[in-house]
């Protein structure tokens, strides 16, 4: 018996946290606070993830959740990587202007 | 047994509330801060929050994790590599009126937003009333190391070998960068 809010309440509150993880990765220039947006898309969906897992009890969604995690830690691993060459080749910390690669 | 049983009830739900608020307003926190080391405080109260609600679903391996990996590891890294690069501000694309791009981003966001409930809703609208009976070793640490190593072992040796190509990319971008400037 799951006591207090539904399934349906955690996948609202999943579901605002991508919207807003979105909203940062779009709107943000700094590429650190791109890739915190982004950990809050993937924290996003671990939630939903984890309320499915309760609602069908099932334990494959909490593998698939620290799984993802996992990955996360690999994405932040190459992402501050990435970050920190940037900054000692002295280029600007700033998505718009890292356009080197573009056609 | 029914008073108790709602008593229970009532206070899950104000941990509910409580932890569902600090999530939302502290995801928000993250995208508005113009300093990315209070972004990065800010997410931390984030993962702690969504730690709690990990815990009312009973997964709790999953929120001892969540606890230990992002806001232990990962936040720590995260917050070495900006006192590194150092304070850079930027002033939020909101400061400076709005723009085309920030008008786009927030519709893009919120049809996103309304794309997911529109699509849960629809989908498994009437099923998401009634969840399963869980046992009480749901969640715990033993059940999830026994999945992991019967019905989920490829998942298992599959997320070694990505943190392991994870831990060389890091090292050789570092080593690289180091050999450009010298």
């Amino acid at each position: 018996m799951l006591q207090g809010p539904g399934i349906a309440w955690y996948l609202g509150v999943a579901a605002f946290l991508f919207g807003t993880g979105a909203l940062g990765v779009l709107i943000r220039r700094n590429p650190l606070i791109v890739l915190l947006s982004l950990e809050i898309m993937l924290n996003g969906g671990n939630l939903a993830l984890i309320a499915f897992a309760r609602h069908a009890g099932n334990g494959a969604g909490q593998i698939f959740a620290l799984t993802v995690m996992a990955v996360a830690a690999s994405e932040v691993c190459v992402g501050l990587g990435l970050v920190v060459a940037i900054h000692r080749r002295r280029l600007a910390l700033d998505v718009d202007e890292l356009s080197e690669l573009r056609g | 047994m029914i008073l108790y049983a709602s008593a229970g009830n009532v206070l899950v739900w104000m941990v509910w509330i409580g932890a569902g608020f600090a999530c939302l307003a502290s995801g928000i926190a993250v995208v508005s801060f113009s300093n990315p080391f209070y972004s990065a405080l800010a997410l931390i109260g984030n993962l702690g929050s969504l730690a709690v609600l990990y815990l009312l679903l009973s997964a709790e391996f999953v929120a001892a994790a969540q606890v230990l990996v992002y806001a232990g590891a990962v936040m720590v890294m995260f917050l070495f590599v900006i006192a590194y690069v150092g304070p850079r501000m930027e002033t939020p694309p909101w400061k400076s009126g709005p723009s085309w791009q920030s008008v786009a981003a927030t519709l893009a966001a919120g049809s996103i937003f309304i794309e997911v409930i529109v699509a849960v809703s629809l989908k498994a609208g009437g099923r998401l009333k009634h969840s399963e009976h869980v046992g009480s070793t749901f969640g715990t640490p033993g059940w999830i190391g026994r999945l992991f190593l019967t019905d989920h072992l490829l998942a298992f040796e599959i997320t070694s070998i990505v943190l392991l190509v994870a831990a060389v990319g890091g090292v050789i971008l570092g080593s690289h960068a180091r050999r450009a400037s010298a």
